[in-house]
């Protein structure tokens, strides 16, 4: 941590001017006043004997996207994957604390975890398709829960790719190994593999890491249009993507939630020195 | 440093004597090592053809691949490889069929639904089973598998290819079960982790994800594992009769190439009679069944590795 006194390590913009670069700032959202979708309160988390979550508490509003940023290795991706159970599978890991999805504990005994996953998808940090073809890496996800019809499939499966902005590119090779797209395109199958399932809450780890700008954009479109269905809960190491899609930001550093709260505040008046820090890109 | 290494700027050019020596040396012991396992394997080669070479001269080759009939110790004596190729084919298969979804069943068992703890305990029980000697299958063949098939199957020969079925899928199981569940194990975590976040069970991420994702080193289990089976001996001598004859029914005494080849060597048949060099015949069919089957093993898992890059 720096202080006042002592001069700036490197040269950096202040947070104001850098602020204007993002286009499509809106005002700060009205979304604490809507319903919560998804609480987490006092959440600690484990891997082994080594706690990578102090006690986190954070709530995401309904409809609304919520950006979990922070330097690499502060916690985003295990906090998010405990927001579907996807931690169980890993040994040796606990969880104190509450989540709640509306109004159900999620770690409670009885959870049916399988459908906890239906309702809450998730976009993994590295893309991992399937080894089968495009077809069925999207229909996965329908047919274990249920669809059978090959025209629904279709329509699904059409309609989701065309969301993940790969229609396009892929719609005359569907039947082909998934396996062969390029990285980015194997990201943005991942994503139209978790839209098909029509989640309510999507959680998406650096959904945009390996894309370029143009597929970029188009992600980003999109998590503004799922907005009015879904509720997003998203992990980025772009400030500025943070700053457009998001309602709001929450800030870990080292396993604690640093700052959380209406992006444009965040952004503009960051209450705390770390965050102020991190955003300029004094570290991190 | 120049303290503790003195004379390190010295002498740069010229390798020191000693060191030369020592470094040749070694080369060439190493580079025995590795010529004795390849010298060994084309000496073997050769001895059987040649043996064979020499069998074929007498009986032709077509008449050893396609005749029905195999005495070759009567007067006048035939030579077709058939009933003995049936008799390895019976049993092989036999033992296929009984390991194999024994051995799948185990493999996902282990890898995908076994707690650290009963994973813990299982996989050394089958490494004893992989290291029991297949004489002691073949003994129990006789004395305890052999009296159950009977009092099952009334019409069952005493020595009878069931028997030796059962006793060699015992055999093959352990190999099937660890091969298998490596192949299995070696899925990605990410993409189970995948199947499951789109809501999938246990059952839909193993049947519709693990398995086909490693459905290539599963099958070259199989085909290692059933080539195993073809070149096994002791337990087959033992349990399955020495009567070469084309037969399908599993209950029948029957005699495979393994088996024709232990009893052969061990009676009298000097060597360059015509007895004798059957063996060598014989060998060489079931060297040839035996690398054939791991050829396309090798094939099965180089595909898989294409198909994973
Ligand atoms: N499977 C695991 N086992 C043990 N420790 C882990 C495991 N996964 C993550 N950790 C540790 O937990 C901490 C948080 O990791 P996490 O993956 O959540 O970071 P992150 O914020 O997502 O980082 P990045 O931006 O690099 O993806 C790190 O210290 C990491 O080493
Ligand atoms: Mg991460």
């Amino acid at each position: 941590m720096m202080t006042e006194a002592s001069p700036p390590a490197r040269p950096t913009r202040p947070v104001t001017q850098r602020l204007t670069t993002v286009a499509d700032m809106r005002p700060a959202d009205d979304f604490l006043e809507r319903p919560q979708k998804v609480v987490a309160t006092n959440v600690n988390f484990f891997y082994g004997s080594h706690q990578a979550l102090h006690d986190i508490s954070l709530r995401m509003p309904q409809n609304c996207v919520t950006a979990l940023i922070g330097p690499s290795g502060c916690g985003k991706s295990t906090f998010l994957r405990c927001l579907n159970r996807m931690n169980d599978m890993i040994e040796g890991t606990r969880v104190e604390g509450e989540i709640l999805l509306e109004d159900i504990d999620i770690y409670r005994p009885k959870t049916d975890v399988v459908e906890l996953r239906k309702r809450v998808g998730m976009v993994f940090q590295k893309s991992n398709p399937f080894p089968k073809s495009i077809y069925e890496n999207v229909a996965y996800g329908p047919r274990v829960a249920g669809v059978k019809q090959r025209d629904v499939l279709d329509g699904i499966v059409e309609q989701s790719l065309r969301r993940s902005a790969l229609w396009e590119e892929v719609s005359d090779r569907l039947n082909e190994s998934a396996l062969r797209l390029s990285g980015g395109q194997q990201q943005r199958l991942c994503i139209a593999r978790a839209l098909a399932t029509d989640p309510d809450v999507l959680l998406m780890d650096e959904p945009a890491s390996a894309l370029d700008p143009k597929s970029t954009a188009r992600i980003e479109d999109l998590i503004f249009e799922l907005k009015d269905t879904y509720t997003i809960v998203i992990v980025t190491h772009n400030m500025q993507q943070a700053a457009r899609v998001s309602d709001q930001t929450a800030f870990f550093y080292e396993g604690h939630l640093v700052e959380a709260g209406a992006t444009t505040d965040l952004f503009t008046k960051p209450r705390q020195k770390q965050t102020e820090e991190y955003i300029t890109g004094r570290f991190g | 440093m120049s303290a503790v290494l003195p004379h390190a700027s010295a002498d740069l050019t010229a390798p020191k004597g000693q060191r030369r020596w020592i470094e040749g040396t070694m080369h060439t012991i190493l580079w025995l090592c590795a010529a004795a396992s390849v010298f060994t394997t084309v000496g073997i080669v050769l001895i059987l053809l040649v043996e064979s070479l020499q069998f074929f001269g007498h009986v032709s080759i077509v008449e050893f691949l396609t005749g029905t009939t195999w005495t070759p110790h009567s007067n006048p004596p035939q030579f077709g490889i058939l009933p003995l190729f049936c008799g390895t084919i019976l049993v092989a298969g036999g033992s296929a069929v009984i390991a194999i979804p024994l051995g799948l069943g185990a493999a996902i068992y282990l890898s995908e639904y076994a707690s650290p703890r009963m994973r813990d305990v299982l996989k050394p029980i089958l490494e004893i089973l992989a290291g029991i000697p297949s004489v002691v299958f073949g003994y129990l063949a006789i004395v305890f598998v052999s009296p159950i098939v009977r009092s099952i199957f009334p019409s069952a020969d005493i020595f009878n290819a069931l028997n030796a079925s059962i006793v060699v899928a015992i055999m093959i199981l352990p190999m099937i079960v660890s091969l298998s569940e490596d192949t299995l194990r070696s899925v990605p975590r990410s993409l189970r982790e995948g199947a499951y976040a789109l809501g999938a069970t246990k059952l839909d991420v193993t049947v519709g994800v693990i398995l086909p994702a490693a459905l290539s080193g599963i099958m070259a289990s199989f085909i290692l594992a059933i080539a195993r089976a073809v070149g096994e001996t002791m337990a087959v001598a033992l349990a399955a009769g020495k009567r070469p004859q084309m037969t399908l029914n599993p209950l029948d005494s029957i005699q495979t190439m393994t088996a024709y080849i232990v009893e052969t060597s061990k009676g009298d048949n000097p060597q360059g009679t015509l007895g004798y060099q059957t063996i060598f015949a014989v060998g060489l069919t079931l060297f040839l069944c035996t690398l054939a089957l791991n050829v396309l093993a090798q094939w099965i898992l180089k595909r898989m590795r294409e198909q994973y890059e």
